[in-house]
């Protein structure tokens, strides 16, 4: 009984840690969700990959060797396919394979990768930051909506790939010229896609602003003298964030389906410059000889976005107060 | 070797059992498919190939290519030539001799007015007609009797074989068109879907734009022919799809225009259903120089050239060291050997066929890329700043756009070729562009190969029939596309050789296919060495067809189905 006084009836307990902050609440509420850990750390693998595994494999994604080395080296199957098949062409320099230009697959798979997270990831940061903003701003103040919904039918009128097409007529020379050509194309590409695919998001964002608007908490902070800023900052914003992470993780599967759209028509990246959608594309015509050109990009790509999936949901399961500490 | 010449006739007899013994429509069905859909069965309001080759199974002209280029009697007894009278020694008319007991597909009689009647209904000024420049110079279509055409031309014409010959000259029925001349031939459609014709086949329906099913010609000139009874024409796809259907799932007999990398054909050809065929007309693959200067910052004038008859307005491309240079760092059978296997040839010329027309002047076969360095070098172009990339002595970095269409063999030469002129130390950009916008031709779009915003560009072209004069006409220094002319014009380099235009005119006046054959192969050089391209591959045409469908003949001169009469069954 050494520490009597601590344990006094007495005595209020001392906490012996300081309180947690919100964010370590989500945060450990998130670190209950296995999918989402498991999500969290496939993509960390995946992003880690593509932007640091260059450092290590080293092999240039666009070279190709001079005549003689490039038909002897080309069309080669992963390492992996000598296993089944001892007669296939393989060579450990190549441990994925080459492509029909001898081009090197795991090079072109990590590059393709950089481009193709970049581009899901910004592009839907845009269209995210966009549709909640027009959806809160048009569910919260009534003289707003009528113009912000009618603005987001006009944009859901629009069809967009020649929308896309017509305004990467207009400004890709203008891009080319500021960031160099494929930083330009880069530009171009996040926020054509981004400022054509806010519209679902601020649509439903503004239906859930509308319904919260009229519950009690709202009116309670109301009545307290909350301004309309604070307001939709502390109580509205936390509360629509799960429709805007259902949105966002569905934003980034398509948005790297439209890049490789565009690429194939033309007018994304330049031809020889990799992503996973033009690898995919580059790869159907040779798929029964050689699937793994179409496997790994396809897989890369679902993993992606299914990896997204996962961390929205844990995400928006540690942000609803409802949920957490349950 | 008496043995040897009976054994190959007895092989021959053999080959041909099958043909001989045939009667019409013995054979059930053939079902071809093309991976550009028809949506039209009248040639003469469509230039798409796919049209005029659906329709040349219907209707037919007085005279067509063999598979050798040569020109062969079809509705006439024998071609008309100088030698034996058809032609006027002065070159201006040539009369035909139809067949006597021609009918068309209802019975009718073929007739000296059908022919007139197809020369009134396509030079009809309001009529739009798709082929009025194989009518060009014309000036009457004379009928002395019914089995009798005499074409009439405004000047002396070496070549007068462009009426009336060929798949995209076929003669229409003046009983069905009477009332389509003019104006209300795209109202017709009816006739326009269902022409009569004195083909081996009849239309039974027709789904624009998606399938044809065909019937034997009751009235067919040769009682024997055509040996199937049924042909289901089906468009639409792409050509991988129409490979796969013929070689590996064997659905369909015969496809078309295949052009796949030779890995992906040989593939399909493992499947054991069909074959592949190659032909050779002159189809070159190549990279067009520009003679302009594509700068942006030229506004209105951009890929202009402000003097349309002077040299080259290029910062460097027109200097012969680069292009030549460029030349030589490419590596010919490499690019065969990725892109076209069997279907493409090593060339250095522009008109690679007729053979009588292939210079052999050039050689361009071996990569040297030490070579090209060295010319580079010596015409000062020095890489000053250390960047890996060329200066020019003004100290422009030679640094180029390549643009070309969306085409996977296209994208792989675009690769190859950007890292060998990297090795000679000139930076290139590479661009595709989606082919219904870069062929399309809208004067609105910056994208067109007529507009050319780009240094260099590859596409392929040819040319129809068996001369080249007019194909040759394309390097004429007033026929480059300017803003003035809506961006028309077949002179896509702008170039302007100095002494090519009056050789031009010397080939339109001269008569008799040596002499001919002897300025085409001057000019063919004349443009290669003065930078108005790079060629690369003399391209065949790929087509496959099932192994149980005989008497396929590829022919690049025509229509590839010019010969589908003689088509039959082979049991296996």
């Amino acid at each position: 009984m050494t520490d009597a006084a601590h344990n006094s009836p007495l005595s209020d307990p001392i906490p012996d840690k300081p309180p947690r902050s919100q964010w370590e609440e989500v945060w450990s509420q998130f670190r209950r969700h296995r999918g989402a850990m498991i999500s969290l750390f496939i993509l960390v693998v995946i992003v880690a990959g593509t932007y640091l595994g260059p450092l290590i494999w080293r092999a240039d994604p666009q070279a190709i060797p001079s005549t003689l080395d490039m038909i002897k080296q080309r069309d080669a199957r992963p390492i992996y396919t000598s296993i089944w098949d001892s007669g296939a062409k393989v060579q450990w320099a190549n441990p994925l394979g080459t492509d029909n230009l001898a081009r090197d697959n795991l090079a072109r798979l990590m590059y393709g990768g950089r481009v193709s997270i970049a581009v899901g990831l910004l592009a839907m940061a845009l269209s995210i930051v966009l549709g909640a903003l027009v959806g809160v701003l048009a569910g919260y103040f009534r003289r707003l909506d009528s113009p912000l919904m009618r603005l987001t039918d006009l944009f859901l009128a629009l069809p967009l790939l020649p929308l896309i097409l017509v305004a990467s007529l207009l400004f890709r020379e203008p891009l080319s010229a500021a960031f160099g050509v494929e930083g330009g194309t880069f530009v171009l590409i996040v926020s054509l896609i981004g400022i054509t695919s806010w519209m679902q998001t601020a649509r439903i964002v503004r239906g859930d602003v509308l319904a919260l608007k009229e519950r009690e908490f709202v009116l309670a902070a109301k009545s307290v003298g909350t301004r309309p800023g604070r307001l939709i900052r502390r109580h509205v914003l936390p509360n629509v964030l799960s429709p805007i992470m259902v949105s966002a993780t569905l934003g980034i599967a398509t948005a790297i389906i439209t890049e490789s759209a565009l690429s194939f028509l033309g007018f994304g990246f330049p031809p020889d410059f990799p992503t996973w959608g033009r690898l995919l594309n580059d790869s159907v015509d040779r798929m029964v000889s050689f699937p793994e050109r179409v496997l790994w990009p396809g897989l890369m790509i679902s993993l992606t976005v299914l990896c997204v999936n996962y961390i929205g949901d844990g995400l928006r399961d540690a942000l609803d107060p409802r949920i957490r500490g349950r | 070797m008496t043995f040897k010449t009976a054994l190959m006739g007895a092989a021959a007899l053999v080959a041909l059992a099958p043909a001989a013994f045939a009667e019409r429509g013995s054979d059930g069905e053939v079902r071809i498919i093309y991976w550009q859909a028809p949506s039209i069965l009248n040639p003469f309001l469509s230039g798409g190939t796919k049209d005029l080759e659906s329709a040349s199974m219907i209707i037919e002209p007085l005279a067509r290519y063999n598979e050798k280029g040569e020109l062969v009697p079809w509705l006439v007894d024998e071609v008309p030539t100088v030698d034996n009278g058809g032609v006027s020694a002065d070159l201006t008319s040539i009369t035909w001799k139809i067949t006597p007991g021609l009918t068309w597909s209802d019975g009718t009689p073929f007739t000296s007015a059908d022919v007139k009647f197809t020369y009134e209904y396509c030079t009809d000024p309001d009529g739009g007609c798709a082929q009025v420049t194989k009518f060009e110079g014309v000036d009457s279509v004379d009928t002395p009797d019914d089995l009798t055409v005499t074409v009439n031309f405004s000047g002396p014409t070496p070549n007068p074989y462009g009426p009336f010959v060929g798949g995209e000259s076929p003669i229409l029925q003046a009983a069905q068109f009477a009332d389509c001349k003019g104006a209300a031939a795209s109202t017709c459609t009816e006739e326009n879907f269902n022409p009569i014709g004195t083909g081996p086949f009849v239309v039974d329906d027709f789904k624009p734009n998606d399938v044809i099913v065909m019937s034997a010609n009751p009235n067919y000139r040769d009682p024997a022919k055509p040996a199937f009874a049924k042909v289901t024409f089906k468009g639409g796809g792409d050509a991988t799809a129409a490979g796969r259907a013929v070689m590996e799932t064997g659905e369909f007999d015969y496809a078309w225009n295949l052009q796949l990398a030779p890995d992906v054909i040989s593939q399909m050809q493992e499947g054991g259903l069909g074959t592949p065929v190659a032909g050779f007309g002159p189809l070159v693959e190549r990279l067009m120089l520009n003679n302009a200067n594509p700068d942006p910052a030229l506004g209105e004038m951009r890929s202009v050239k402000a003097d349309p008859n002077g040299p080259s307005e290029h910062p460097f491309l027109g200097d012969p060291a680069v292009y030549k240079a460029m030349s030589m760092a490419i590596d010919r059978p490499l690019l065969v050997e990725v892109g076209y296997g069997q279907a493409g040839k090593v060339t250095c010329n522009w008109v690679p066929a007729p053979d009588a027309f292939n210079s052999t002047a050039l050689t361009c076969d071996t990569q040297d890329i030490a070579g090209a360095n060295a010319m580079l070098d010596a015409a000062g172009y020095m890489d000053t700043d250390g960047d890996g990339v060329r200066e020019t002595p003004d100290g422009v970095p030679m640094s180029i756009l390549y643009q070309t269409s969306t085409n996977a063999v296209r994208q792989d030469f675009q690769a190859l070729i950007k890292e060998w002129w990297s090795q000679i130390g000139i930076e290139t950009e590479l661009r595709n562009l989606n082919a219904s916008v870069f062929f399309g031709g809208d004067p609105g779009s910056p994208d067109t190969f007529q507009k050319f915003y780009a240094d260099v560009q590859m596409y392929a072209n040819t040319f129809n029939g068996t001369d080249p004069q007019a194909y040759l006409g394309n390097a004429l220094c007033d026929k480059a596309p300017r803003p003035d002319s809506q961006w028309q014009g077949e002179n896509i380099s702008r170039t302007c050789i100095p002494g090519y235009d009056e050789m031009h005119a010397q080939l339109q006046a001269t008569a008799g296919i040596e002499a001919r054959a002897e300025i085409g192969r001057a000019l063919n050089d004349m443009a290669v060495e003065n930078g108005m391209m790079i060629p690369l591959v003399h391209r065949g045409r790929l087509s496959a067809h099932a192994n149980t469908l005989g008497g396929v003949v590829l022919n690049v001169w025509d229509s590839e189905l010019w010969n589908v009469a003689d088509w039959y069954r082979v049991d296996g």
